[in-house]
């Protein structure tokens, strides 16, 4: 195993495999026996306007560690076994990965809570910032639909 | 002093991505908020306005909060990472 897919939370700028995500957390335990992902990609459209790219800031430190409470108090509370969260920064064009979350659990159903609980706490707490390119101009992305 | 950090839009009304302040010892955040809206009024009302989050040291604290010589404070932007 690489030495990236040891870390559980993770900021990059590289793409992530997501297959490899995946193996590599049915590793952690013989007791996984549900796995939900969610990947979130580039989008072309937005409020109307054609995207042609993307770019992604975040707060060094500060964002990795809040990707960790998220994935701590997602084993802790929604009784998980292990949980990876991959964001990347920097320019993503249309189609491409963004952010993946993996949740691992004994059965699917807390695999299915903790995983959608995970992406909007992501978007509610972690200091990254998106800005859009349109064909109008650039704008930071300030809303959380 | 007092280290400040601006992310994603803050950087371009900001026109830096980080500022310096001296601050009397024993001086709280909203001390240097009002610091820095004597340099930039538009940043400070946003801060006024709670339109921006603000960390010390990589955690939000309230506005009663006291700094300590080499704190880090960073203003953010209302976030959007992740995707819809």
């Amino acid at each position: 195993m690489s030495q990236a897919l040891e870390s559980k939370v993770r900021i990059q700028i590289e793409n992530f495999d997501v297959s490899d995500e995946i193996e590599a957390i049915k590793k952690v335990s013989p007791n996984i026996g549900g796995i939900v992902t969610f990947l979130g990609t580039g989008r072309e459209q937005s409020k109307g306007e054609t995207i042609s790219e993307l770019n992604f800031e975040h707060y060094p430190q500060m964002a990795e560690k809040k990707l960790e409470e998220i994935r701590q108090r997602a084993i802790e509370e929604y009784k998980i076994i292990d949980m990876s969260i991959i964001h990347r920064i920097g320019k993503i064009d249309i189609g491409e990965n963004i952010v993946l979350i993996v949740a691992a659990g004994e059965h699917r159903k807390e695999a299915f809570i903790a995983c959608e609980w995970a992406i909007a706490e992501l978007k509610r707490i972690t200091p990254i910032w998106k800005r859009e390119t349109t064909t109008t101009g650039e704008v930071w992305v300030q809303d959380t639909p | 002093m007092i280290i400040v950090k601006y992310f994603a839009s803050l950087k371009n009304i900001a026109g830096k991505e980080e500022d310096h302040f001296d601050l009397a010892k024993g001086s709280s955040l909203l001390d240097l908020c009002q610091a820095i809206s004597k340099t930039n009024p538009q940043l400070g009302k946003m801060v006024h306005e709670k339109k921006v989050m603000i960390s010390v040291n990589l955690d939000v604290v309230s506005m009663d909060h006291i700094l300590n010589d080499d704190d880090e404070v960073a203003l953010l932007p209302p976030f959007s990472g992740g995707t819809q």
